[in-house]
């Protein structure tokens, strides 16, 4: 049995068998998205505070739908709508939410290391939901869910990443995660957003700038999102990215004929992806909303199923 | 605190007879085994419940469908103990609507597994009629839970453990009653 998980920060600072432990866990839970009552009560009478202090739909939906699954209550603060608009400082937001006495914390931040400075300062679980250009954890365990299911074994893969890598926070996760199983991954994009320093982290880790090169042999692909609020950077205009590097179904044709297309979400059809390859056969997109939900689910009961909140964290013995 | 072995309550061929028994009560009870179906409780109900069905199949001519059920989501302690329990596979690939399900489990004791168990079906799907089959009933119930079909009825104690050890899960096959000694 492997010590309790105080919080999920990253994946970087997993083991192996803390990986396998959860994409295991989530066998249950997906098989539990199939049936015809999703209702469970064993997080009931728990609290999941939703702190997404950046914007989100699908993350937030997601956990917000897994905590009720299990049967516990959420209070959500968005950013649109919430008090950081007018000036209050992030501690501050925090304690006030943990002073409504939650269980756990689920929380995205454009800060990086936002959720570990948190997760410091309170005695209750912190899910990382996304941090900044850091990480986004759970992200990465789907995708690695979604791959193993349909793979058999993350090992021995060939993992190509397409897109804006350097500003992804999917990117950074899934290549901490994937490197850990000994996965060869191969970084490919625009060379202003795949940095040769990128190389550092990993090492079963390669650049490639050219779309056909990078796609070939690959046993997976996957398609981050355009972050358009980037694309202003000087020397990109979309119509270069397209023309470089939109997975279409001829480029995805050098790839190994059964390869799996991956994309976090949201897709901006027609710019990162051709709609083809998006509603193709080989496309996991949805498949991988609905893991989202499996492994979520499996991560809150393991880390806020337990005593509570104001009785001493097993974790601290 | 270590545990002594103080008798054997079943030895490998009275758990043969008595399982031999409980499946044609089973078949007997229901009036045949129309939209019969066993559910294993893990671990060791789900071997019982396989056996309990070729057993039937065996003399009925029938094969009567088996899940398996795991019941870590459903426990009512789960706010009290430490690092929480792995969670186990339910497979149970067959409607459990109008069924006739006999619930299947080693030992009956504060009737809490069989209340979790139940409330696991029902998430499921809604049975014709839930009965319980145990092993072993070993008394001390906290729930006004009772079994249709029992194979042994045991006097213990509080601190006495009944442990059923199964070929399929634990490489030997008899049922023991150990106590817990300071």
């Amino acid at each position: 049995m492997l010590q309790r998980l105080p919080h999920l920060l990253g994946i970087e600072s997993l083991s192996r068998e803390q990986i396998d432990f959860f994409l295991d866990q989530a066998k249950p839970f997906q098989e539990f998205q199939r049936h015809p009552l999703k209702k469970l009560a064993t997080l009931r009478g728990k609290t999941v505070a939703i702190a997404f202090f950046e914007s989100s739909t699908r993350t937030r939906i997601s956990f917000t739908t897994a905590a009720a699954r299990l049967g516990a209550d959420t209070m959500a603060l968005q950013a649109e709508s919430s008090s950081l608009k007018k000036g209050e400082s992030l501690i501050d937001t925090v304690h006030t939410l943990e002073a409504m006495k939650p269980d756990a914390i689920v929380m995205r931040h454009a800060s990086s290391g936002a959720p570990h400075f948190v997760a410091e300062r309170l005695e209750i679980p912190v899910l990382n939901a996304g941090d900044g250009t850091h990480e986004h954890p759970t992200q990465a365990l789907l995708d690695a869910l979604t791959m193993r299911d349909r793979k058999g074994k993350l090992e021995g893969l060939n993992v190509t990443i397409l897109g804006d890598i350097l500003h992804s926070r999917v990117a950074r996760s899934n290549i901490h995660l994937l490197s850990k199983f000994g996965v060869e991954i191969t970084l490919c994009g625009p060379s202003m957003w795949v940095p040769r320093e990128l190389e550092c982290l990993a090492p079963n880790l390669r650049r490639v700038l050219r779309i056909e090169e990078a796609l070939e042999g690959a046993d997976v692909v996957m398609a981050l999102r355009v972050q358009t609020e980037r694309i202003h950077e000087p020397g990109l205009a979309p119509d270069e990215y397209i023309a470089g590097y939109q997975l279409t179904p001829e480029r995805l044709r050098r790839a190994k004929s059964d390869a799996l297309v991956l994309h976090p979400g949201p897709m901006i059809r027609g710019l990162e992806i051709d709609s083809a390859v998006a509603d193709g056969p080989q496309s996991c997109v949805l498949e991988q909303v609905t893991n989202g939900l499996a492994i979520r689910m499996a991560l809150l009961y393991h880390l806020v199923a337990g005593p509570p909140a104001d009785a001493p964290h097993p974790a601290k013995d | 605190m270590h545990v002594v072995e103080k008798r054997q309550l079943l030895s490998a061929e009275e758990i043969s007879r008595t399982l031999s028994r409980l499946a044609h009560e089973i078949v007997e009870k229901s009036g045949g085994a129309q939209d019969l179906a066993l559910i294993g409780v893990r671990r060791r109900g789900v071997p019982l419940s396989q056996r309990l069905a070729k057993s039937i199949s065996g003399f009925a001519q029938v094969e009567i469908p088996v899940g398996t059920l795991d019941i870590t989501l459903y426990r009512d302690d789960l706010s009290t103990v430490g690092p929480q329990p792995v969670v186990q596979s339910t497979d149970i690939d067959f409607s459990v609507d109008d069924r006739d399900l006999v619930i299947v489990d080693d030992v009956l004791y504060t009737g809490r597994t069989i209340r979790a168990a139940m409330n696991g079906l029902f998430d499921l799907g809604r049975p014709k009629r839930v009965r319980l089959l145990v092993l072993i009933d070993r008394g001390h119930r906290e729930l006004p839970i009772e079994a249709t079909f029992i194979g042994k009825t045991v006097q213990t104690s509080d601190t006495e453990i009944v442990e059923v050890r199964l070929q399929e899960v634990d490489r030997e096959e008899r049922v023991m009653l150990v106590d817990r000694v300071p």
